[in-house]
């Protein structure tokens, strides 16, 4: 009893002390429930496709993807392309996921091959070949462009006459996906503001008389999250699904019922790659500018954060956590620079505490996983020894 | 399959295999009918996972060369290069250790990679590995199988909360869910089973029978062999030396001949050295009071007593072992690989997670801590040379001092915690003195570890142990994986260092004539608990017996 109790806390204690402290800083930061509410549902529309890609490896017990960076490269590749050829709106999403697709198999073959192997090394193998890329994607990026690779827009280059800026307008693209379906939601007074405003355009007015404020809502984003959902649900009730959970929990007899766990592996590694390469450009259409050397360095490190913090493990995860995770990672983005300042008079300190909270989450979530491990082989051991083992 | 009705289902011709030059099958001949439960026994090395190895097309013996011989199936010839092949031919197979995905259900367990697909678009585009599981289907084919068996367990049971010996009919069940399956290789299938549950099993196992599926039953408890199979075939070295119907044959006629040792080398073993008990000892129980017992009864302090030990050593278990070693025995430790001789020695010395008591000299021993029994001056030779025994890119002289020099502080000079340097010259000169009293072949001191051959490694891990004078030397396998001269020089060197110094020596081998040759009395190990405690005099047949599983607790007192 005591033991199961203890079980559920260890298992909830990183979301718990989310909520815990969240519950301290709002009020604190003194932001408005409508203001919190917007800027949530912003970040989630922004981010939730990024971390959903991370799911498919860790059913297939590859642990965190941090490789996924290889992806969002190959999705800002294809931005960039789209950015030079002038191509605007829904036409340049969709062509920038074209171009990013092939890049983005490419690199998850690649990815896969080199993590099979490193079996049982994933995580960190992937990491350090998520800078072997980075390297690569720079020296395209930086010498290749505008010299081999035909760019010509010269407000995408150096002045030098080849590489690309390291800001780069997205301006064409700009929250096109997120205002495709414009949504408000508002109460009457508001509503007429906004009109006011804004003018009788083709927007959703959703009137709430008890609503104080006024929330744009991302809706089209939200459908193509919701169908990434659908999809990962079916996905798990597939034989590929079943193989990749057969392969998570043991190789070893998953390759002797005749599961290909080598092609299996690099499969599951694919479609994360490649979604991450969708989930970046998300991203970067919400964002509005690329940040050509590092915005792909803090997609990784953001997402996994925010995926352990919605209370997943190394070997085990849920769309809930999820949503969880991402709704507290920002809450805390959000409230935690201004409650430090009006505490302390200092908003960095909120700025500290976020970067302090996104790695010291990882560690932990690592730490925990070695640990959580240790305790089950101890407990199976125990179980093996007859008669007086269990009591010394 | 009809076309040849009269041939048996299987049948083997002179099959034989060798690995490296090194025979471990020849001439294996018999035959299956459908329908048949054939025991097949022996004993570790016998050659039976080599066997199967052969019949399931396991890559090993393609790479090793092959083997040779025929095997036909239904009187057609067969020679299967992949466990697939054999396993769409109708040959099934349970291993020892299970191989059950824990946080799957039966159903997903049994029906693992056989799965079946709702049909859908995609699977046209893609493959057969987009379509979704028809978990209801899935279900209703796991009872059917589970059925089969006569044992009553729920499809959605997960794997990780059954006990144990439901895993065992999870993995007989997926076999059997195999629609062709006509043949089953059970591998020591009872061997993690109670008593009941092992009961259950093998009425499960004559319902299958009776359904036309033959099955081969390995198991070392002969008296189950006995129950269960109609033919029983026994396999020793390599050759088949019995294959003849159950009944003609009683379990200690069974254990001899899978022991196999004639009983004409009895007599010479009779002949045990006894070693000179202490005297002093028996002061100590005098003036204790204990005068009035007779002479022969009277309680000494043994060397070793231990009570009650279990360790947690991978593959070599230890439950409850209680024994006591008297001072100047040389104690032997027997039985099947993997049923935890291994374990007591290694736990004993602290390298693997232990408890209970154990007794030194009358003085409690403190578990998990190597450094605590090197201190009492026991010694240790490990199982795993390379690995726990030597360090391999280090000279011989480091070597051999090595543990004295950690331990006992010996070989050093300088001042003690402060600042102490090797003493080269000592290190050397006891190295030498040990090549020549142990007839090491190298090229010196210096030469390294890794370089000689298997027995010479062996003599060093014994330097090694003799450099610490021990008074409880404990030895594992001494002569695994060394050629026959050199085994019975390690055995001589072990028997003349216990006569010199008194020194009170276990050996754990898996050879029982090695132990029975050198050992006053041989403990056997079964299943993590020791079965009987016989001296070795005894006929060989009887460890035999022990090893096979019969439950007879011999506990010989040595001293009366």
């Amino acid at each position: 009893m005591v033991r199961k109790f203890f079980d559920i806390i260890a298992n909830n204690a990183v979301p718990a002390v989310f909520i815990l402290i969240s519950a301290f800083a709002i009020p604190l930061s003194g932001f408005s429930a409508s203001y919190l509410v917007q800027e949530l549902l912003t970040r989630i529309g922004r981010n939730s496709f990024l971390i959903l890609s991370l799911l498919i490896p860790i059913m297939a017990g590859m642990g965190l993807n941090f490789g996924m960076v290889l992806g969002a490269m190959a999705g800002q590749i294809g931005l960039l392309f789209i950015c030079d050829w002038g191509i605007v709106g829904i036409p340049g999403m969709v062509l920038a996921c074209l171009i990013g697709t092939p890049i983005a198999i490419i690199l998850g073959i690649f990815c896969g091959h080199i993590l099979n192997r490193a079996k049982g090394r994933e995580m960190v193998t992937s990491y350090i070949l998520g800078f072997f890329i980075n390297g690569v994607y720079q020296m395209t990026v930086l010498y290749l462009m505008g010299w081999i690779i035909p760019i010509t827009n010269p407000n995408l280059l150096l002045s030098r006459g080849y590489g690309v800026r390291n800001a780069v307008s997205l301006s064409g693209i700009r929250a096109v996906l997120d205002n495709l379906i414009p949504t408000v939601i508002t109460n009457p007074e508001g509503a007429k503001q906004f009109l006011n405003v804004n003018g009788a355009g083709s927007f959703f007015l959703i009137q709430l008389p008890f609503f104080d404020g006024t929330i744009r809502i991302p809706l089209a984003t939200f459908i193509i999250i919701a169908l990434f959902c659908v999809f990962i649900v079916w996905f798990r009730k597939t034989k590929l699904g079943q193989d990749m959970r057969a392969i998570g929990q043991s190789q070893s007899v998953a390759d002797s019922a005749g599961i290909p766990v080598n092609r299996t592996r690099i499969i599951a590694i694919v479609i994360s790659t490649v979604l991450a390469c969708y989930g970046q450009i998300i991203y970067l259409q919400n964002m509005g500018t690329l940040n050509t050397y590092n915005s792909h360095d803090q997609a990784g490190m953001f997402s996994i954060a925010a995926l352990l913090i919605g209370g997943a493990s190394v070997s085990k995860a849920s769309i809930t956590n999820v949503f969880v995770g991402v709704i507290l990672f920002h809450l805390m983005f959000i409230v935690a620079p201004m409650a430090g300042k009006n505490l302390i008079g200092e908003a960095q300190i909120g700025e500290y505490f976020r970067v302090f909270v996104s790695y010291g989450i990882i560690a932990i979530a690592l730490v925990l996983h070695a640990w959580k491990r240790n305790r089950e082989r101890e407990a199976a051991r125990r179980s093996l020894r007859g008669g007086n083992g269990g009591k010394a | 399959m009809s076309a040849n009705n009269n041939a048996p289902l299987l049948q083997l011709e002179h099959i034989g295999k060798e690995y490296y030059g090194n025979r471990v099958l020849s001439d294996i001949s018999f035959s299956i009918e459908a329908g048949e439960i054939l025991g097949l026994v022996g004993e570790n090395g016998a050659g039976k996972s080599t066997l199967l190895n052969i019949l399931f097309g396991m890559p090993v013996i393609a790479s090793t060369g092959g083997y040779e011989g025929n095997l036909y199936l239904d009187g057609k010839p067969v020679h299967f290069t992949s466990p697939n092949q054999a396993l769409s031919a109708g040959l099934g197979m349970v291993h020892q250790e299970f191989s059950l995905i824990p946080g799957f259900t039966a159903t997903e367990n049994i029906l693992l990679n056989r799965e079946v697909l709702n049909g859908s678009l995609m699977s046209y585009v893609f493959s057969d590995r987009v379509s979704t599981l028809d978990r209801d289907a899935m279900r209703h084919r796991a009872e059917a199988a589970i059925n089969t068996l006569g044992v009553h367990i729920s499809p959605d049971m997960t794997v990780s909360e059954m006990p144990v010996g439901y895993k065992q009919f999870i993995e007989i069940a997926r076999e059997i869910d195999r629609k062709n399956t006509r043949l089953l290789f059970l591998d020591e299938p009872t061997a993690v089973l109670t008593e009941q549950e092992a009961e259950i099993l093998l009425i499960a196992l004559k319902k299958l029978s009776k359904q036309g599926i033959a099955i081969v039953f390995i198991s070392h408890r002969l008296s189950e062999v006995k129950e269960l199979c109609s033919r029983i075939l026994v396999l020793r070295d390599g050759t088949l030396v019995t294959d003849v119907p159950a009944k003609t044959l009683t379990t200690r006629e069974m254990a001899s001949l899978v022991v196999g040792r004639e009983s004409s080398k009895k007599e010479e073993a009779v002949e045990v050295e006894i070693p000179e008990q202490p005297v002093e000892e028996e002061n100590i129980n005098e003036t204790l009071g204990t005068t009035t017992l007779s002479k022969k009864k009277k309680k000494k302090k043994p060397a070793l007593k231990v009570e009650h030990l279990w360790v947690d050593m991978p593959g070599e278990t230890v439950r409850d072992v209680s024994f006591e070693v008297q001072k100047g025995e040389i104690f032997g430790i027997g039985g099947l690989s993997g049923h935890g001789k291994l374990g007591i020695p290694n736990g004993i010395m602290g390298l693997y997670p232990a408890g209970g008591k154990v007794k030194l000299f009358g003085k409690k021993l403190t578990l998990n801590k190597p450094r605590a029994a090197l201190s009492r001056k026991m010694a240790f030779v490990s199982e795993d040379r390379r690995g726990v025994g030597l360090l391999l890119d280090e000279p011989l002289d480091w070597n051999i001092t090595f543990t004295a020099m950690q331990t006992q502080g010996r070989f050093l000079f300088g001042i003690p915690y402060i600042f102490q340097m090797r003493n080269e010259l000592a290190m050397a000169k006891e190295t030498k003195k040990f090549i020549e009293s142990l007839s090491i072949k190298c090229t010196g001191p210096s030469q390294k570890a890794g370089e000689l051959s298997g027995g010479n490694q062996q003599k060093v891990c014994l330097a090694k142990a003799f450099v610490l004078r021990p008074d409880i030397l404990l030895i594992c396998e001494p002569t695994r994986g060394i050629d026959i001269g050199a085994k019975a020089l390690v055995l001589d060197t072990l028997k003349e260092y216990n006569r010199e110094n008194g020194t009170t020596i276990i050996i754990t081998s898996s050879e029982l004539e090695e132990l029975r040759s050198v050992c006053d009395r041989v403990a056997i190990v079964d299943d993590g608990e020791i079965v009987g405690i016989l001296p070795a005099s005894r006929p060989a047949e009887e460890f035999g017996m022990l090893m096979m599983g019969e439950k007879m607790r011999v506990a010989l007192e040595y001293t009366e």
